[in-house]
């Protein structure tokens, strides 16, 4: 259990290409951080680097209070669960999960209690003399999960650890991991591009980009008031709609189409974004959208249209049942995030 | 109503298949000939053989001749019996497998898995010296061995065949079938260099060093040349080296021992072919399985 500092920590292979720039975060003991991004922005780089399997180009990497840069990966007191589990194919259940342990010349006894402790907790005492090869998706990835508590780690690191499952399973093991992790209060970094995932398991999302961090901020804040266009786009499915607007005298337009929102401090060229849940269908509203299509979801509608030539979606109630045609919308209040039409950043 | 479709047995296809069968068993029939000959060979006095060559009569030497085989010498210390010589065959074939498989995988455990400079350059220069066969470096490596004082030991017959490029290959590209994970993963274990190829690697290849302990120990069962050159005590004769020996005996009234020399010869097939027989699944497995 310890707090984890990265200051300017930076990623550059040696053929120039910089897969992580500079990078700073703290995180306090027992937080569960989630690194979100697509493939290849270096999330996956970046949790190498804290785990020690990729060497840091430049910056400061601190667990707890030591200085870890050039620590060897056995001895920073970490716990890694990977996306292919990577179990030892020979080896049973049980000795899987106190490999780690016996490597450190730990007491039979001690490793053997250890390992039971685990298996309890995570379901698996029926299975310990099983080869991994003899278990279910599901199975393999308790016993990852075993092999990284069994060792009682200051920090836990997960790659993409659901992403071999079937949706189902992964929603179940995204509940059960974060409960454990709530119950041993191990702080944790975990890394996915599924941005459900990180919405649903994070105290604090990073999002990543290109090498960068777009933003940090808990789930509520990134999903609502997101800092950049690309974190609007890549969190929430579907994504925030994001439109080229332009404010002239305080007024905000799209195209010729006027959006209620007055006294703005800025003026000129803006992407405006809307997320799909903030337009709500009103006969009096002011802005109207022409629906195309219609997506069925079940729960609720997917309206798609346009508005002054502009693509928009709209989230209705299932019981809205709502066609294809002209369509009068009123906004929520605070719907609107303004970003630079240029940078990508957001103005308010 | 009954159905209308009939089923056709279709003659065709049952041809093709004793055809294939015909072709299968012509040619094991083909390829055990020799051996039943040698059978046939070895039950009868040695003088019918000089006269008449094979036959198909059957007669009743074969247990003398196993009996002369087995426990006679035929050289002036009388020391090459056939055990002894059997003996030192199993020796080289052990030695000779093991040695080539636990330095290949070494040699490739160092190439695949630690950040050499020249790692790749040193595996090719590896992988050139199949085109330096023994027989090539035959004359210096003779003087070498001899100057290290190794004639007529077992580790002279066994240590300078055992780099293998072949076994280094193998275990090069078994290698680097396994998942860069588990490596972390074993890393993150606490497990060093050693402890990874010892608990994780070694057990993980089992099947493919079983492959390779196949392949050779039959090549090494059957050297000939090296053992031929490098032994000159009669109890270090190996067998494929010592057959020889009992059918050049003809010379004044002694008649060349043709059921002895059969005799040891079914013997030294015998275990090559035992060895395939009880391996042969990890042999198929070794060399086809894949997902690790």
């Amino acid at each position: 259990m310890a707090q984890v500092t990265l200051s300017e920590i930076t990623k550059v292979y040696p053929n120039g290409f910089t897969a992580v720039h500079p990078a700073s975060f703290d995180i306090p003991d027992g937080e569960f951080v989630v690194l979100v991004g697509p493939s290849g922005c270096g999330k996956s780089t970046m949790l190498r680097m804290i785990a020690g399997l990729e060497d840091i180009s430049q910056g400061d990497l601190n667990i707890g209070t030591r200085q870890v840069n050039n620590v060897d990966p056995a001895d920073r007191d970490i716990a890694m669960v990977f996306q292919n589990y990577a179990l030892y194919p020979h080896m049973s259940v049980r000795k899987n999960i106190g490999y780690g342990l016996k490597n450190r010349k730990i007491d039979k006894d001690e490793i053997d209690r250890k390992v039971r402790e685990a298996s309890t907790m995570l379901n698996l005492d029926d299975y310990l003399d099983r080869k991994p090869s003899q278990l279910s998706g599901g199975q393999r990835q308790r016993v990852a999960m075993g092999r990284a508590i069994v060792r009682d780690p200051a920090l836990f690191l997960f790659d993409e650890p659901l992403s071999n499952l079937d949706a189902k399973l992964r929603t179940q093991m995204r509940i059960e991991i974060k409960a454990l992790q709530r119950r041993l209060g191990v702080t944790a970094v975990y890394v996915t591009h599924d941005q459900v995932e990180a919405m649903t398991m994070a105290d604090r999302i990073i999002v990543m980009n290109e090498g960068r961090i777009e933003q940090i901020g808990t789930p509520v804040d990134v999903y609502n008031t997101p800092e950049t266009t690309f974190v609007a786009s890549f969190m929430g499915a579907p994504p925030m709609n994001l439109m080229a607007g332009n404010i002239a005298g305080g007024k905000l337009r799209v195209g010729e189409e006027p959006i209620a929102y007055d006294n703005l401090p800025h003026s000129g060229d803006v992407t405006i974004g809307i997320r799909p849940e903030d337009i709500v269908p009103d006969e009096r509203g002011d802005i109207t959208i022409d629906v195309t299509l219609v997506e069925e979801l079940g729960a609720h509608r997917l309206l798609h249209g346009t508005i002054a030539g502009q693509d928009i979606s709209i989230h209705v109630d299932k019981d809205n049942m709502i066609n294809t045609g002209a369509l009068r919308v009123s906004l929520k209040p605070n719907a609107v995030s303004l970003f630079d039409a240029i940078t990508g950043k957001r103005l308010t | 109503m009954k159905s209308e479709i009939k089923t056709y047995t279709r003659p065709q296809i049952k041809l093709l298949l004793i055809f294939d069968h015909g072709v299968l068993i012509l040619g094991a029939a083909f390829m055990i000939l020799p051996v039943l000959m040698l059978l046939q060979m070895t039950t009868m006095p040695d003088l019918f053989n000089m006269k008449t060559g094979p036959s198909l009569a059957i007669g009743d030497q074969l247990d003398d001749n196993f009996r002369k085989a087995m426990f006679e010498a035929d050289g002036f210390s009388g020391a090459n019996t056939g055990v002894r010589m059997l003996w030192n065959s199993m020796i080289l074939g052990l030695g000779f497998a093991a040695g080539k498989i636990v330095l290949g995988m070494m040699a490739a455990y160092a190439i695949v898995y630690f950040r050499m400079r020249f790692a790749t350059f040193a595996f090719w220069i590896i992988f050139t010296t199949l085109l330096l066969p023994l027989e090539v470096r035959i004359l210096p490596s003779y003087e070498i061995v001899q100057h290290l004082g190794m004639l007529n030991t077992y580790q002279g017959l066994i240590i300078p065949l055992i780099a293998s490029a072949t076994a280094t290959f193998f275990f090069r590209q078994y290698f680097r079938s396994i998942p860069e994970e588990l490596i972390e993963a074993a890393r993150i274990d606490g497990a060093g260099p050693f402890k990874f190829f010892v608990d994780i690697l070694v057990p993980l290849s089992q099947t493919m060093i079983a492959a390779m302990f196949i392949i050779m120990f039959v090549y090494g069962w059957n050297q000939y040349l090296w053992p031929t050159m490098i032994t000159t005590d009669e109890d270090m004769f190996t067998l494929v080296r010592g057959i020889k020996q009992i059918t050049q005996s003809l010379e004044g009234t002694s008649l060349p021992e043709y059921g002895r020399a059969n005799m040891l010869a079914l013997v030294a097939i015998l275990p090559p072919v035992l060895i395939v027989i009880f391996f042969q699944s990890w042999f198929v497995k070794g060399l086809t399985e894949s997902d690790k």
